[in-house]
């Protein structure tokens, strides 16, 4: 049986991340192809909405990317995300779904192997975890 | 500092007695209006009502048995636009609790609104009390049970009846001036009192001055010393069947399938989210284009996993709900009472909320000036070392 290859959806802000992977594209940086970019203007437009979908509709993990505290375009948009993410995050281990699938990484537009080594990071954790659950659950 | 009262009880008539305390604040003018509970003519169950006429105060029922809507909205639709006369409103504390949440949302405008807060027995369901009174088991003889039954915080309810879960797992029964719940002008405080000779009123500082000028109350500062004991024997009780049901609860939701399992006779009808006086926002997101999706996204999706249950998202409206309001979530009970599968909703959203509202050290409904979680941050808070947040 072919290794598992885990599916990551990655909601990256325009100004920091988003720039920060373009970077490790074009420096040449290696990181596994398991992740899907979705691009967006900042962090702080990611809706917990998004995070759930992406995991009940078959990613193995989700990564959301912004700028580093006092970087954000938008000035407090990565503030937002960080309190949403941790209440969405509190939620889920609240209702037993402890595993920890939902990463959410300051990387700024020059962090070019900041972003590699995540993505390769994050895709080992998902391996060791097996796939996700939540994307079963045709009855959600 | 609030100032304390209080009033003597004739005869045994303890529901007459607070209501000619509330009918000289709206005959001497302090306020001109008032929110307030009152039987139906059919008896067999009790409504919100907005009064102006003193006389028709006459029958209303300040300890209401029933929640048939959470007042804290009554309370929104009457303040938010342009009220220029003084009400007050008789609310249970976790109406007083959803009123303060929905203040802070710029729902509830507290400016011409005087609060009157009222120690609360727990209440029923709407159907249970419909039937308790066609069984003569309602009425004003339940009233005087309760009301008998707060000197010592024993309360049984009618036999084969039980309070809504609800209310059996509320720690916050009283309108206390420890402040469990803050926002109150006026607090008929009945527990640890001997109902059948007197009560006790604390006015706050908002009216202390008109009430003692006009003559309507004289304050003397004392409180029978058993209230508190009283008080902390009724909260110790709840909180240990709040703690069992959590505890209960989790046993059942290990995950997300089994918490599908136990919801699984959730029809989406959505009537957790139109009861709940928090769900504060005005377009619900469930019922806007963001769930309307080309048919060929459905056929997608149901590729994916062979199949999908249809309409999708019951456990995405759930979580979302969660993740909007649970940090105000109040524990009213109102999504339990609204749910037509009777499932146990109020114990899922008081439980993540637990969690949640510890989190961020918050308690909804404590004091109008704390800002929401969801709609706060701090730039030093929550780390975020290599991806575990
Ligand atoms: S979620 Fe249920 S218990 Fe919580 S405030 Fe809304 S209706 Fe009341
Ligand atoms: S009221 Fe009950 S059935 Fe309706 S959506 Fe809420 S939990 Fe589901
Ligand atoms: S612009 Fe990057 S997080 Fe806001």
């Amino acid at each position: 049986m072919a290794e598992f290859e885990p599916r990551i959806v990655a909601f990256l802000c325009h100004w920091c991340t988003y720039t920060g992977a373009d970077l490790a594209g074009t420096t040449r940086q290696q990181y596994p192809p398991n992740i899907r970019i979705i691009h967006l203007m900042c962090s702080g437009a990611v809706d917990s909405i998004y995070v759930l979908k992406a995991l009940i509709d078959g990613a193995d993990g989700v990564l959301i990317g912004g700028c580093h505290p006092g970087d954000c375009h938008y000035q407090t948009g990565n503030f937002k995300a960080r309190r949403r993410v941790a209440i969405l995050k509190g939620i889920l281990q609240q209702m037993g779904f402890t595993e920890n699938r939902v990463w959410l990484k300051w990387i700024s537009a020059s962090e070019g192997k900041l972003f590699a080594d995540t993505v390769t990071k994050m895709v080992e954790e998902l391996k060791k975890m097996g796939p996700n659950p939540m994307k079963q659950l045709w009855n959600a | 500092m609030a100032k304390k009262a209080a009033v003597k009880v004739k005869e045994g008539r303890i529901e007459e007695a607070i209501i000619g305390f509330l009918k000289s604040l709206l005959e001497r003018g302090v306020v001109e209006a008032m929110v307030i509970p009152k039987a139906l003519p059919s008896q067999d169950g009790f409504v919100q009502t907005l009064i102006r006429d003193p006389e028709k105060l006459n029958g209303a029922c300040v300890l209401s048995p029933t929640m048939p809507v959470q007042s804290a909205r009554v309370i929104s639709n009457l303040t938010v636009k342009n009220l220029g006369k003084k009400v007050a409103a008789i609310l249970k504390p976790c109406e007083i609790r959803a009123a303060v949440e929905l203040a802070k949302f710029l729902q509830v405008k507290l400016d011409n609104l005087y609060v009157i807060g009222i120690d609360c027995p727990g209440t029923f369901e709407v159907t249970d009390y419909a039937k308790m009174a066609q069984e003569g088991k309602g009425g004003e003889s339940l009233t005087k049970e309760f009301l008998k039954g707060m000197e010592k915080g024993e309360i049984p309810p009618p036999s084969g009846y039980v309070f809504r879960t609800a209310c059996q797992m509320c720690e916050y029964p009283v309108v206390d001036s420890t402040l469990r719940v803050s926002q109150a002008d006026v607090i008929i405080k009945l527990f640890g009192y001997k109902t059948d000779q007197e009560i006790g009123i604390e006015i706050g500082d908002k009216l202390e001055k008109e009430v003692e000028e006009k003559g309507i109350l004289s304050f003397a500062d004392n409180e029978p010393a058993s209230r508190n004991e009283v008080v902390n024997k009724v909260i110790a009780e709840r909180t240990k069947k709040r703690d069992a049901l959590f505890q209960e609860f989790k046993g059942v939701v290990k995950n997300l399938q089994t918490f599908l399992d136990r919801f699984s006779t959730c029809v989406r009808c959505h009537n957790c989210m139109v009861a709940c006086p928090i769900c504060y926002c005005k377009e619900c997101v469930f019922r806007t284009a963001v769930f309307e999706h080309d048919g060929d996204q459905f056929l997608r999706w149901a590729d994916r996993k062979g199949g999908i249950r249809m309409p999708p998202d019951t456990l995405i409206f759930h979580l979302i709900r969660m993740s909007h309001m649970v940090t105000s979530c109040i524990g009213c009970g109102l999504c339990d009472s609204a749910c037509p599968s009777r499932l146990p909703v109020a114990t899922l959203f008081r439980s993540v909320g637990d969690r949640i509202q510890k989190m961020f050290q918050y308690v909804p409904g404590r004091n109008v000036e704390e800002v929401p979680p969801v709609a706060s941050f701090k730039e030093d808070e929550l780390k975020i070392e290599s991806g575990a947040l």
